[in-house]
């Protein structure tokens, strides 16, 4: 964390003060009303969407915002049961795992000759790796289109894993090779004295014991992937190989002005995979976002 | 030779995809091209920038950026810092509105955009049915379809889905800061306004100027969440740089003039990103690369 980078250390700890009870009674019920509103803000959409799912179209058009009445479950189990769902959900898990893997892996080679080599130009090689940080995606798209189109990609989920792997490659460097860096370098030599050499080193010591920083990163990707949208809309046309956002996307063009409740059902079912995962990676997710950003 | 068995694979695909779609996007904005594989080229040198100049819809795209990039930064990331100092003191069920806040970031922009689609929809709204009863259920009704106020809501939909980001950064490097400074304040006598203004933010200042570049590159690559919650509409009133870029392309097959556009992307993104490294980020990453080594 860069905020460390500022503090001053040594400052003499100061003594214990007696706390004015009365101004925590006071800012403690306030406190509560803010982060209620503010959790209300942020669950009244979806509780309305996933409400909005239980209702048929004459049900959300005449009480938008009341209980259903009564309960309708086949806009959940129509999507359910239509398999295009299902298929969506595995194609995105196919390109999120197959990419993770590819950006993982590739990154942390690079990172550990970032972290661990030293030889001429290896700051200038890391810094051109580092400026990617700064290439907006979007301004790659039409030339990736171009190239993919050109190595008959199109329709093809490579299309999608390789490019988004490449523009992964540099917050992935970044954090490997500083994690990386803290392994001490006595743990190296004592390796390769046994005889482990650098592959054996990397493979069976580096990387097990960075277990910690791939899960930060492979999380980060992970959701990156899971929620990209601009890469599939030119790369897919086929129904075939929709994500999941695609999916909901083409879904919603077509169904919105007659289905308007089959749209939140998607919705609603379209999270829940997404929010699972939080639920799962919750300390990665946070622990990468919060280390690994105020890094880059 | 070890040092280009790991280093390879990174360097040729980060070259391949990131690299090379950059000085392709140079070359084709130099003419006019449809886009299609055999379609002829005709050599324009650089007016498709010279057009570019005198298109109403680009110039307004900066303006609209511009806007977008001014209420992330005087609403959004104040209001996400102010409630990431509430929610670091103790309060009951602390952890529940962090996770809750945080949420909506895991979801992606195009489940997000197609929910408030619903949401401030017309006719089966959820906006419009809560803000009815205040009298203002004709507000309710404009947020997507009235030019004057488009922005604003889509400026509502980004802060819903990111708030909770920027308040987990503020949270996690407040407490990062030891208690021993604050309490130090107190006890000099400085009251709560004081001792967060003069001890507390500089602190947290590495963290906020990370999350002011992070704001602001975020809404210059803006497009899943427009394109999805209005497509740029109505009357182009919440278009931005890249859904300009991508209606050219696939829609009008202008290529040439989109691959123009893109790189007009790319230079706002490039110089914005230098200037602030160098003028307000280099005190901060002077800081990291010490802590990076030192640290763990």
């Amino acid at each position: 964390m860069t905020t460390l980078a500022t503090r001053p250390t040594g400052s003499p700890p100061a003594p214990q003060r007696p706390r004015r009870r009365l101004g925590k009674t006071l800012k403690n019920p306030l406190l509560h009303i803010i982060s209620i509103a503010i959790g209300l803000i942020i669950a009244v959409p979806v509780v309305f969407g996933v409400l909005g799912g239980f209702k048929d179209n004459g049900q959300l058009a005449t009480n938008p915002i009341g209980l259903p009445d009564p309960w309708n479950v086949s806009n959940y189990t129509k999507i359910l049961a239509s398999g295009s769902f299902w298929q969506q959900l595995v194609v995105s898990t196919v390109i999120a795992l197959t990419g993770t893997l590819l950006v993982v892996g590739v990154s942390a080679g690079a990172a550990y000759v970032f972290a661990r080599f030293a030889f001429r130009g290896r700051e200038a090689l890391f810094t051109l790796f580092a400026i990617g940080l700064m290439f907006p995606f979007a301004v790659a798209i039409l030339p990736v289109f171009v190239m993919v189109r050109a190595l008959n990609l199109l329709n093809n989920p490579l299309g999608v894993i390789l490019p988004q792997a490449a523009f992964g490659i540099p917050l992935t460097v970044i954090i490997l090779r500083s994690f990386f860096r803290t392994i001490p370098a006595e743990i190296e030599e004592s390796a390769i004295l046994d005889g482990c050499g650098r592959f054996g080193f990397f493979w069976r010591v580096l990387l097990p014991m960075s277990r910690p920083a791939l899960a930060t990163v492979s999380v980060l990707a992970i959701v990156g992937s899971w929620n990209s949208f601009l890469l599939p809309l030119i790369i897919f046309n086929d129904a075939v190989w929709y994500t999941l956002p695609l999916g909901l996307q083409r879904f919603q063009q077509t169904q919105y002005s007659n289905d308007t409740a089959g749209v939140l059902a998607y919705v609603v079912l379209s999270m829940v995979p997404a929010l699972a995962f939080y639920a799962v990676a919750e300390r990665q997710l946070i622990g990468g976002l919060t280390t690994g950003v105020t890094r880059g | 030779m070890a040092i280009t068995l790991f280093v390879l694979p990174a360097l040729v695909l980060f070259l391949l995809l990131v690299i090379t779609p950059l000085v392709l996007s140079v070359y084709n904005s130099l003419y006019r091209w449809s886009g299609y594989q055999t379609a002829p080229r005709r050599f324009l040198g650089f007016d498709n920038f010279t057009r570019m100049l005198e298109d109403e819809v680009v110039i307004d795209d900066l303006w609209r950026g511009f806007v977008i990039i001014a209420l992330s930064l005087l609403l959004q990331l104040p209001a996400a810092l102010g409630l990431a100092m509430l929610l670091n003191q103790p309060l009951r069920g602390r952890a529940v509105y962090r996770v809750l806040f945080f949420a909506p970031y895991v979801l992606s922009e195009v489940t997000t955009a197609v929910l408030f689609r619903v949401v401030f929809s017309a006719e089966r709204g959820l906006a419009a049915e809560v803000l009815g009863p205040f009298g203002l259920g004709e507000l309710g009704a404009v947020w997507l379809s009235e030019p004057r106020y488009v922005l604003f809501s889509l400026f509502l939909v980004i802060s819903w889905k990111y708030f909770g980001l920027y308040m987990m950064l503020y949270l996690a490097a407040r407490q990062n800061i030891p208690k021993e400074l604050t309490e130090a304040a107190t006890t000099d006598g400085a009251g709560p306004w004081q001792t967060f203004w003069h001890v507390t933010l500089p602190l947290l200042g590495p963290t906020i100027r990370v999350s002011i570049f992070l704001s602001v590159i975020g809404a210059i690559q803006l497009f899943d969440m427009v394109y999805v919650l209005t497509g740029g509409g109505p009357a182009h009133a919440s278009e931005v740089l890249a859904i300009t870029m991508y209606d050219r392309a696939f829609i009008r097959f202008q290529f040439g003039y989109a691959s123009a556009i893109s790189l007009a992307i790319f230079l706002i993104a490039l110089t914005f990103g230098l200037l602030y490294q160098r003028f307000v980020l280099r005190r901060d990453l002077e800081g990291a690369i010490t802590v990076m080594g030192g640290r763990r």
